[in-house]
């Protein structure tokens, strides 16, 4: 099968940022695209770093591919499949994988938001 | 106290990984919200359903479609990431197809907009495989036995779009009439286009 040359992913991801307009149609016959907005957010955040040219699509999707495969492995009868799961651990690999930001930082990060202040936003289930 | 191995709220792991990159000046917020803005309201089926309902009515547009669709679909501005190797499969009375990602969940996403749950879902993707017929059955999809269903599984380099069947009794239909009649399901081939 041949395919049409050229076109970069770099190049069309900027299409997108034009196609918002209010000429869009809505969406449509679909169901609600994020379960929760943590998913819409890690969707974002892959498809930016791409945009910015910090993370190859093809190295997500292997990256994903892995991911999925394990949990699989891990999970035979399915349940508590969570598909924006898999989508954030692959990114979480990726971008330490590729230096963008160090394992041990992203720990730390973590931690901070953790100890904010009940109420600031986040639940607390283990609260000391 | 939270600690290391404990299973963390997916919330603050994205939180954390975001904000670090903002910080950094990897990324920026307000390309973040333009991505899923874009995919929550803009970007769906809709767009997947006036290439149908263009084929349908242009025959001219049809055969460029079946030629080279990420030509044709860009031809009516459908572009962008995971819409490179568009490749439109064409129904007949007696080949249906159908799209799956067995290893992940490609999609072509400037024409059908993000997939649903249940294309991601490891049953589909394992079973619409082995067991096509009856996984169609479960749809609402039931196909005589003299339906070849072909199963077409995305890779990185082709995404797929099902090009359905024009319903009977459409005949005088305008092309945005005929649009408002395609589903998702049909252009991912688990289901027809039901007649008006």
């Amino acid at each position: 099968m041949s395919h049409p040359a050229g076109s970069g992913d770099h190049a069309d991801a900027a299409y997108l940022l034009d196609s918002a307009g209010p000429a869009a149609p809505p969406r449509d016959n679909g169901e609600l695209v994020f379960a929760a907005p943590w998913e819409s957010q890690a969707f974002g955040v892959a498809l930016a770093l791409q945009d910015a040219g910090r993370i190859d699509w093809e190295d997500f999707r292997r990256s994903l591919i892995r991911e999925i495969g394990d949990w699989e492995a891990a999970h035979p009868s399915g349940e508590g499949w969570n598909y924006y799961e898999c989508w954030l651990r692959s990114l979480e690999r990726l971008v330490s994988a590729t230096g963008l930001v160090a394992a041990g930082d992203l720990r730390a990060r973590r931690a901070e938001l953790a100890a904010r202040p009940d109420g600031h936003d986040h639940r607390h289930d283990h609260e000391e | 106290m939270t600690s290391a191995s404990e299973p963390l709220d997916p919330a603050l792991r994205v939180e954390a990984l975001a904000s670090l990159l903002i910080d950094r000046g990897l990324l920026d917020e307000a390309t973040i919200e333009t991505f899923v803005k874009t995919y929550e309201q803009s970007v769906g089926p809709m767009n997947g359903a006036k290439v149908v309902a263009k084929a349908w009515t242009d025959p001219q547009y049809r055969a460029r479609l079946l030629a080279d669709g990420t030509a044709a679909i860009g031809e009516l501005g459908f572009k962008g990431p995971q819409g490179e190797h568009m490749v439109v499969l064409e129904d007949t009375p007696v080949v249906h197809h159908v799209v799956v990602c067995t290893l992940c969940s490609c999609y072509p996403w400037p024409v059908l907009g993000l997939p649903p749950s249940w294309y991601k879902d490891p049953a589909y993707r394992a079973r619409v495989v082995r067991e096509p017929r009856q996984v169609l059955r479960e749809f609402g999809l039931d196909l005589d036995d003299g339906v070849e269903i072909r199963v077409h599984d995305s890779s990185s380099e082709v995404r797929y779009m099902v090009l359905p069947e024009r319903p009977a009794g459409t005949e005088h239909y305008s092309e945005a009439e005929l649009a408002a009649l395609v589903t998702r399901d049909a252009m991912v081939g688990v289901a027809k286009v039901a007649a008006p």
